[in-house]
């Protein structure tokens, strides 16, 4: 297993609940030499892939432009878009179910496949149905739920939890793939071939086998999606194994349960992000499998298909002017794999299925800030703005981490399941808010920052070189710089200003 | 042209050397600046930490203080990119609550004449040979705030490519952030010290003497790594090496 903070195995699912707060389950985190090696290697190499994919295309900044135009504008109008959905959807022999948070869809999802009497169901990769913890859900029901994409499959059968976006089993080499196959494959179905190497081919094929049975003989599937098409009610998933299309086309039913803020208004409007997405998350021109289906088919595919729309959070985000545009975002990872402090920490120090950057807007917005882990997830930034100029729908990460941070340490109006509240600042920075406070005084009053400065500069020789207490968290690692015997204004006055800058007063008046 | 210096918070009270050298450089370049005393602290490190509250008196002083100057230049891209990106922000929100007043007009004066100091050089001045020596080997490291929101590009190389003596190596990785981000590096240290040592080993692999770059509070973290793991490599803000010349070499 890699890293302490790595989800609470052995249980019959691994969960986010009751995380610890991110500093506290990064600095276990970036201890793990083997889980830096691991990420540090793939966030590297798919980096740089993406910024050669997007430097093939000279409009890529107004691609990017319509993408996040576009999806303002829906969202603007999500609810004139859903309604055209919903119906394009049932007209094509869809039925639609609205949850409005987790437990509601949990619920219908459960009641869904309750009643074609099946105990068992196929998985595509979905980010939505880890959010709202239905694996779970459907365990509890008696129903066992696979996962079929290949690192999704990784992290079930390693009682784990995915820590990226595009490639929930980053955090795992090969050996320790190949270890997890071995080891468990047999408790889900048929087991891994003997001799099993690390070899990827022979990983994947171990996976093949494996997976092919689930696809032959589960009847029931339960997708997401990246997109829905409102104009006609189609929905599109984009993935690389096809995996996801033997889910999407072998079983009697399908069941999908897609957050609202996937809605794109026309074909022509998916078109921009057909090419923004596959170029952004795994730097292809074009992704291998593309599907889409509008309701049923007579002749083909499943026999009943059921859309679950799900809120969860996101009607409450929509409501925030600075924070609503997380919900632009397509699930590209390409912020995850360019974050510093996401290639260290790790994605399960983020306490959820959405890591990395997005994961720190994301989370405490669907979530609210709900306890010292949300709380938490908006300094979890250096505020270096890589994440906001690889974004291919142009979210500006750090202007909506300030934000967050600004609901944290002040509190102020936040909309909570579709009413204005106002949150009190968090407990937890009481000690932060009197320094600023009286810093705020200070630095605006120039003679009192003066007199500091030159009591500082008399003392100098005196100033420890390893601070007590949360001044520790500079010296633990870090010299302290050399107090200056003068001040840049003492100097300037003393050299050029005459007595307190009488220069500059008479130039000012 | 009347020029004002922004010394900056950090500078004024930690590195004093690098606002006299940014007066050292522009008097020789025949541009005659001035340092208003009412100046303080742009209100960067309230506003990124979450109080946008407390660093409206903060604008509202630096708007105030600067007011009659044509330019403002200042040795820090990350407090020129507070002021450019976030004052106008401010003084959005602040007129959303009621309580605009005159900050709109305050921040977008403030944005209009501020200059991060090679863009000074490069663009209101036109220079790129400032007349500089400096005989030794130097790494520039890119600081995010300058390369990402002030769009700096080569601006910083130009100038340092010009001077004497120079021998620049370019780090591995050197677009990477170096993990001080203000607040950061106390609120996640395991983090911040993990990015500061990766950055710090880069910049060591380069076998120059000095790093340089246009941020004092990034080299505060960057330098103080450097110290601790033993690092024969001095931070050095940019403005000290574009000061010196053959007669007052560092």
């Amino acid at each position: 297993m890699s890293g302490a903070v790595s989800p609470t195995g052995g249980s019959a699912h691994a969960t986010y609940l009751g995380m610890p707060a991110f500093p506290r389950a990064a600095a276990v985190s970036t201890r793990d030499s083997g889980l830096r090696a691991n990420l540090r290697r793939a966030t590297h190499t798919i980096r740089a892939k993406r910024a050669a994919a997007v430097a093939e295309l000279d409009d890529w900044e107004r691609l990017r432009a319509a993408g996040a135009a576009i999806k303002d504008r829906t969202l603007r109008h999500l609810d004139h878009y859903l309604v055209r959905l919903e119906e394009n959807v049932t007209r094509a022999g869809g039925t639609v179910h609205w949850a409005a948070d987790a437990a509601e869809a949990n619920r219908i999802v459960t009641e869904l496949v309750r009643a074609t009497g099946e105990r068992e169901v196929v998985k595509v990769k979905s980010m939505v149905t880890q959010e709202i913890g239905l694996n779970a859900a459907l365990s509890e029901a008696g129903i066992r739920a696979y996962e079929t994409d290949l690192a999704e499959l990784i992290v079930q059968l390693g009682d784990d939890l995915p820590s990226h976006i595009l490639v929930p089993a980053i955090h795992r080499n090969r050996g320790e793939i190949r270890d997890i196959f071995r080891d468990r494959m047999a408790q889900w179905g048929r087991p891994a071939p003997e001799g099993l190497t690390d070899r990827p081919a022979d990983l994947a094929e171990a996976a093949r086998l494996h997976l092919r049975e689930k696809f032959l003989s589960i009847n029931v599937a339960i997708s997401g999606a990246n997109f829905m098409v409102a104009e006609t009610g189609t929905l599109v998933v984009v993935e690389s194994e096809g995996n996801g299309r033997m889910c999407l086309t072998l079983p009697e039913t399908l069941i999908s349960v897609v957050g609202i803020e996937k809605t794109v208004p026309t074909w022509q409007d998916l078109e921009v992000f057909l090419q923004l997405l596959p170029r952004s998350s795994t730097a292809e021109r074009m992704n291998p499998y593309t599907s889409m289906w509008t309701g049923t088919t007579a002749e083909d595919g499943p026999r009943a298909f059921h859309l679950v729309l799900l809120d969860n959070g996101r009607t409450d985000t929509l409501a925030d002017r600075t924070g609503r545009q997380a919900l632009r975002c397509i699930r590209c990872s390409a912020c995850l794999n360019v974050c510093p402090v996401y290639e260290r920490a790790g994605g399960h120090a983020y306490g959820s299925p959405y890591p990395g950057p997005i994961g720190a807007i994301l989370t405490p917005q669907l979530r609210g800030l709900t306890s010292a882990l949300e709380e938490s997830l908006p300094f979890a930034s250096s505020l270096c703005g890589a994440c906001y100029e690889v974004c291919p729908v142009a979210i500006d990460i750090p202007e909506v981490l300030v934000h967050l941070r600004e609901r944290v340490v002040e509190g102020g109006e936040v909309t909570v399941r579709g009413t204005r509240t106002v949150i009190k600042p968090a407990k937890r920075h009481a000690a932060e808010r009197a320094l600023m406070r009286t810093a705020g005084w200070v630095l605006d009053h120039p003679a009192a920052l003066r007199h500091g400065q030159r009591l500082a500069a008399r003392t100098r020789r005196f100033h420890p070189r390893r601070l007590p207490g949360p001044g520790r968290a500079w010296t633990d690692t870090r010299e302290l710089p050399r107090m200056p015997a003068e001040s840049f204004r003492d100097w300037w006055a003393r050299t050029r200003g005459g007595p307190a800058g009488t220069r500059s007063r008479e130039q000012a008046s | 042209m009347r020029v004002g210096l922004f010394v900056t918070c950090v500078n004024d009270t930690l590195y004093p050397r690098t606002g006299q050298a940014v007066v050292t450089l522009l008097e020789r370049l025949g541009v005659q600046v001035d340092f208003p005393m009412t100046q303080s602290c742009c209100g960067q490190p309230q506003f990124n930490t979450g109080y946008r509250h407390q660093a409206e008196p903060l604008m509202r002083r630096y708007a105030t203080a600067f007011q009659d100057f044509d330019h403002v230049v200042t040795p820090s891209a990350s407090c020129t990119a507070m002021i450019r990106d976030n004052y106008p922000r401010i003084a959005a929100k602040a007129a959303a609550e009621g309580r605009g007043g005159t900050m709109s007009e305050a921040a977008a004066g403030a944005v209009a004449k501020t200059y991060e100091l090679t863009e000074f050089l490069v663009d209101v001045l036109g220079v790129t040979d400032v007349g500089a020596y400096f005989p030794h080997t130097v790494t520039y490291h890119p600081t995010c705030h300058g390369l990402r929101v002030l769009g700096l590009g080569d601006r910083p190389l130009r100038l340092l490519e010009k001077v004497r003596g120079i021998e620049l190596r370019k780090p591995a990785g050197a677009e990477e952030c170096c993990g001080f981000g203000g607040t950061f590096a106390v609120k996640n240290p395991a983090v911040s010290a993990a990015m500061g040592a990766d950055k710090a080993r880069a910049l060591t692999e380069t076998g120059a003497t000095a790093v340089c770059a246009v941020d004092n509070s990034c080299l505060l973290h960057i330098g103080g790594t450097l110290a601790r793991d033993g690092s024969a490599v001095r931070p050095v803000h940019i403005a000290e090496i574009l000061a010196c010349t053959e007669g007052s070499a560092l």
